[in-house]
């Protein structure tokens, strides 16, 4: 086992480039689903804005017919 | 219509693409992983040693699989970034745009895998060989497509901009491919080739095949993965968008009570 890691010599530029394309693509891996969380947090966070804004406008002024009834 | 045009149009409409995509995205990761190891434990386990580089040969089963990706997805890029330009399509632009950071990785992984292959065996991190510089313009490409994206504010400007800049770059292409055969420099010649013998046996071959298929399989995941948060954003006034962040934000509270 040893001698497999020693690679006859070369064990550490070969584990080496062997890491360097491991990280590389896990990092790539995660960023898409980083990216869609982050997508979607931002548009749910301004739905619920722009729901209590309007529930707050019907409440100011209770006499206004609602445009979308 | 023809049957085929319609599912062309069909498959242009971003809720249609994003469910697709979604269907078909773990099979692809699965099996990117699977060839993947299949693979590596060829190239580290089975491969023989070779007779000149010794064990430091099996650098080759990262390298050359993302050198030919770094290829492949500049290639993949430019032709949607063509079809973006020429026909206006929503999903080309983002395909095109989604491509540059994955293929910007492949080439990343290829310069400096390819700088730990050099330091053994040429005795020196890094030299201006025509194969080296050109790759080096081609991860600058891929930077220049990534940065014009960010910088304008419009998306599907950015997008129209960054596709031109991807067209030009093409011509670095052939001369990435062809630099070890009109310039007599410091890297090796190719050994593998597609029409023709290789030049390379056939125990040390197959593994670097698995690889190359493994890249591939695992570009178009990564594609997949990246073009669907990519449309959520670009359509997240669409009802379709809304339904899917409702639905996920009530799911996060459920989960976290």
């Amino acid at each position: 086992m040893a001698e497999f890691f020693h690679m006859g010599g070369y064990g550490a530029y070969v584990w080496a480039a062997y890491a360097v394309f491991a990280i590389v693509l896990v990092a790539d891996a995660l960023t898409p689903l980083w990216q869609r969380r982050r997508t979607l947090h931002d548009i749910a966070a301004r739905l619920r804005r722009e729901s209590t804004r309007d529930g707050a406008r019907k409440n100011r002024a209770p006499t206004t017919q609602d445009p979308t009834a | 219509m023809n049957p085929l045009v319609l599912w062309f149009h069909k498959l242009g409409s971003p809720p249609y693409f994003y469910r697709l995509a979604g269907r078909f995205q773990p099979w692809l990761y699965a099996l990117a992983l699977i060839t993947g190891a299949v693979g590596l434990y060829g190239g580290l386990f089975i491969a023989p040693a070779d007779y000149q580089q010794g064990d430091s040969f099996r650098m080759i089963y990262v390298h050359v699989p993302c050198a030919w990706m770094s290829l492949f997805v500049y290639v993949f890029m430019a032709a949607n970034a063509f079809v973006a330009l020429v026909w206006r399509i929503k999903l080309s632009e983002t395909l095109a745009m989604a491509s540059a950071p994955i293929g910007a990785a492949f080439t990343f992984i290829t310069l400096v895998t390819g700088s730990l292959w050099g330091k053994p065996m040429w005795g020196t991190w890094w030299t201006w060989d025509a194969r080296l510089t050109s790759e080096l313009v081609l991860l600058f490409l891929y930077l220049g497509v990534i940065g014009l994206y960010h910088a304008i504010e419009d998306t599907r400007q950015a997008a129209r901009a960054a596709a031109f800049l991807a067209l030009i770059g093409v011509v670095n292409l052939p001369i990435v491919h062809y630099s070890v055969v009109w310039w007599n420099t410091l890297h090796q010649a190719q050994t593998v080739s597609l029409m023709g013998q290789s030049k390379i046996s056939s125990s040390m071959l197959w593994p670097l095949l698995t690889m190359a298929f493994a890249t591939h399989v695992y570009f178009f995941a990564s594609l997949l993965a990246r073009s669907r948060a990519a449309l959520l954003a670009l359509e997240s006034g669409k009802d379709w968008v809304r339904e899917i962040a409702l639905r996920e934000s009530a799911q996060e509270a459920r989960a976290h009570g």
